[in-house]
């Protein structure tokens, strides 16, 4: 009679733990994949020694030209540290910089604690249109002892910030009514909202400068004046509603039809419906192709300069374009602008990532 | 017997279609009042300021050069000849970079998808770079960067038949310097600029359809023994490229419409032309109109052959 004794069991394998393993099996673990790594790092090898070389140390940091101009000098950053007031403020008056820097410190405060949570509150919006009246007063002058200071003579980091915000806050509400029109049953609304979505999303936003630049004029009646900057903005507004429709759109179609016939069970009105059962629903749901639009809007404020208004880009291109010393060092002075607009515009799409992380937690419970 | 019950009309206040055909009276009334006013305005102002208007202008002269067109043109031709050399050099412009960023903007897209950190890792910052920067500094920098580092005209840097110096890249046929075709810098920083900031939203598009994907496809094409690179291209594309293509249209249009930026860097499209235009003869009006419906007919005509090329990729459902 055969006795059956059971084999020993195999040793468990040996965990494939720690940073070595990963990285051999990510980096090295077949032939294409050590092919790939080598080809990327010989890439990198290639392009960041020179790149930190120009960049870093070679670069000149002291506000002074005369070295720059020596052969084999990298980076100017000097241009930075001497032109930084005209880039971030334009031309506003010397002695009155202060009031911009005041007033942008402000907008940008109230625009983080707008962010957190603790302050999503009702006295929110009233905070809002008291920081906006106070920005214009600090900016504009003319009262309170304050010298006036026109609007040509605005520029740098608080226009751009001036025309992003009042931009998306005019849009937002215009962009709601729209989409709400576009998914009315009311046959002439509908149509007038798709004529306007879709002649304002076939032009591009430069052709909607100019007509805010050279057409606005002609289109009021004579003799009456609107400031350049204000013909901007309502431009930059009615060129941003158009595409923040179609996202709130996209959210009012995800909103499931019963929702609607629960709420008109309850015997709300076609307003309350919307305010109390389907807003609240759409927009949760189109929250990150809206933020990607407020970035959009920030982002497309740069265009300004081209109807000669000098907000960042065009301030910096004032300051440089008429001083010949600083001139050749345009490059260094773009990165800087550039960096700026990433810090703002990387912000804000990592702020849309968490808030969409939250908004996901409410809905798995 | 069963009789309907009588219709009845009410014409009450409180009645639906009562409310809402009042609100779409308000709503035209007050639409066509404002369009009105404006048009009065108009009339008005171009009077007073002594402003002709009308199309007749495209008839004459122009009278300022062009830089580059695809068509011979000089300044002797009429205004309409220009805008069409602007037209074309839209075209030009906007066809090349809808092929370059679908290039590029796939292979970054699926780059970011790949296991190996080192490629994520570069797709990833080449992403977040490229499009948190507005477009405008980026097409600033690159026709400043190509105005400084290309070489002195005469000490071309050449690659084959390709020659590159400050007047641009040219395709040289022979020692007489026939060219196949010449490319200013101003086309190559527009074409650069658009390329690689395109190519950015590109890529996330091409992840989000990727992404959009079961995960079982992928377990399941790799039961059947296919590679990461054929499941990627006979299972997983397919699939993704339903969830693609309305995106990417968006992208094509974005960076048709995007071009109009060309008028900050002095390349000669369709907006640099009419902004030309407007400053010698004065007619703002016709000119913004024209641009206008440049673009939209050239957006209506994207979005007729996406929408096409959208249902052949759709799901035949049997």
């Amino acid at each position: 009679m055969t006795v059956y004794a059971s084999i020993p069991p195999r040793p468990a394998p040996a965990r494939p733990g720690g940073l070595y393993a990963w990285l051999r099996s990510r980096l090295i673990a077949d032939l294409p994949t050590s092919l790939a790594t080598l080809t990327l790092l010989a890439l990198l090898a290639w392009w960041l020694p020179p790149l930190l070389d120009w960049a870093v140390w070679r670069a000149h940091f002291a506000p002074r030209f005369e070295p720059c101009a020596a052969e084999g000098a990298g980076a100017c950053w000097g241009v930075v540290s001497e032109k930084y007031r005209f880039i971030l403020l334009g031309r506003y008056p010397g002695g009155e910089q202060w009031r911009p820097l005041l007033a942008t410190g402000l907008l940008l405060a109230l625009l983080v604690a707008s962010c957190l949570r603790r302050f999503w509150r009702r006295g929110l919006a009233l905070l809002w249109l008291a920081v906006l009246a106070l920005f214009l007063v600090l900016m504009h002058g003319g009262v309170a002892g304050l010298s006036r200071v026109e609007t040509d003579l605005w520029g740098g980091l608080p226009l751009t910030l001036l025309l992003a915000t009042v931009a998306i806050a005019l849009a937002f509400p215009l962009a709601l009514l729209v989409a709400l029109g576009r998914r009315s049953q009311l046959p002439a609304i509908r149509a007038l909202c798709v004529v306007y979505v879709e002649l304002v999303r076939g032009v591009p936003l430069v052709s909607v400068l100019f007509t805010a630049s050279f057409l606005f004029p002609l289109f009021l009646p004579q003799g009456s004046q609107i400031d350049v900057l204000l013909r901007v903005i309502a431009g930059l507004a009615l060129f941003a509603a158009a595409y923040l429709a179609e996202v709130i759109r996209g959210g009012l179609q995800a909103v499931p039809r019963g929702q609607l016939e629960a709420a008109a069970a309850l015997g709300l009105s076609w307003w309350q419906t919307q305010r109390r059962v389907v807003l609240p629903q759409a927009l949760a749901a189109v929250l990150p192709g809206l933020m990607n639009h407020f970035i959009g809007i920030f982002k497309d404020t740069s265009l300004v300069t081209i109807v000669s208004l000098y907000e960042l880009t065009g301030a910096l291109s004032l300051a440089l374009n008429s001083d010949a010393d600083w001139r050749p060092y345009k490059l260094e002075a773009y990165l800087f602008i550039a960096a700026l607009y990433f810090v703002f515009c990387y912000a804000m799409s990592r702020y849309s990532a968490w808030v969409e992380q939250q908004l996901r937690r409410s809905a798995a419970r | 017997m069963s009789s309907s019950p009588p219709k009845k009309t009410t014409w009450s206040w409180r009645s639906r279609a009562v409310r809402g055909l009042i609100w779409q009276a308000l709503a035209l009334a007050a639409v066509l009042l404002l369009l009105g006013w404006l048009a009065v305005n108009t009339a008005h102002n171009l009077q007073a300021r002594g402003i002709q208007s009308g199309f007749d202008f495209l008839l004459q002269p122009a009278g300022f050069d062009i830089g580059e067109t695809v068509l011979s043109y000089d300044a002797d031709r009429p205004y309409w000849q220009a805008f069409a050399a602007g037209v074309l050099n839209t075209l030009r412009v906007a066809l090349l970079g809808c092929v370059l960023v679908t290039l590029l903007g796939t292979a970054v897209g699926a780059g970011r998808l790949s296991r190996h950190p080192l490629l994520r890792g570069l797709c990833t910052a080449y992403v977040e770079l490229f499009r948190n920067i507005p477009l405008l500094l980026q097409l600033l920098m690159w026709y400043l960067l190509l105005a400084q580092a290309l070489p002195a005209i005469g000490e071309a840097r050449t690659l084959g038949p390709l020659a590159l110096d400050k007047s641009g890249l040219a395709w040289v046929l022979n020692e007489a310097g026939d060219t196949l075709f010449t490319a200013t810098p101003e086309f190559l920083a527009l074409l650069l600029g658009l390329t690689l900031y395109t190519a950015a939203f590109v890529a996330e598009v091409v992840r989000a359809g990727i992404s959009a994907v079961p995960g079982s496809q992928a377990e399941a094409a790799a039961a059947l023994g296919l590679s990461r690179w054929q499941a990627l291209r006979r299972v997983l594309l397919p699939q993704a490229l339903r969830v693609i293509i309305p995106p990417l249209t968006n992208q094509y249009l974005n960076l048709t419409k995007n071009s109009s930026l060309a008028v900050a860097i002095g390349y000669p499209d369709v907006v640099s032309i009419a902004n030309t235009a407007l400053n010698q003869t004065g007619r703002a009006l016709e000119c913004i109109a024209i641009i206008m419906a440049v673009y939209l007919l050239s957006s209506l005509a994207t979005a007729l052959l996406m929408n096409w090329y959208n249902a052949r990729a759709a799901i035949v459902e049997r």
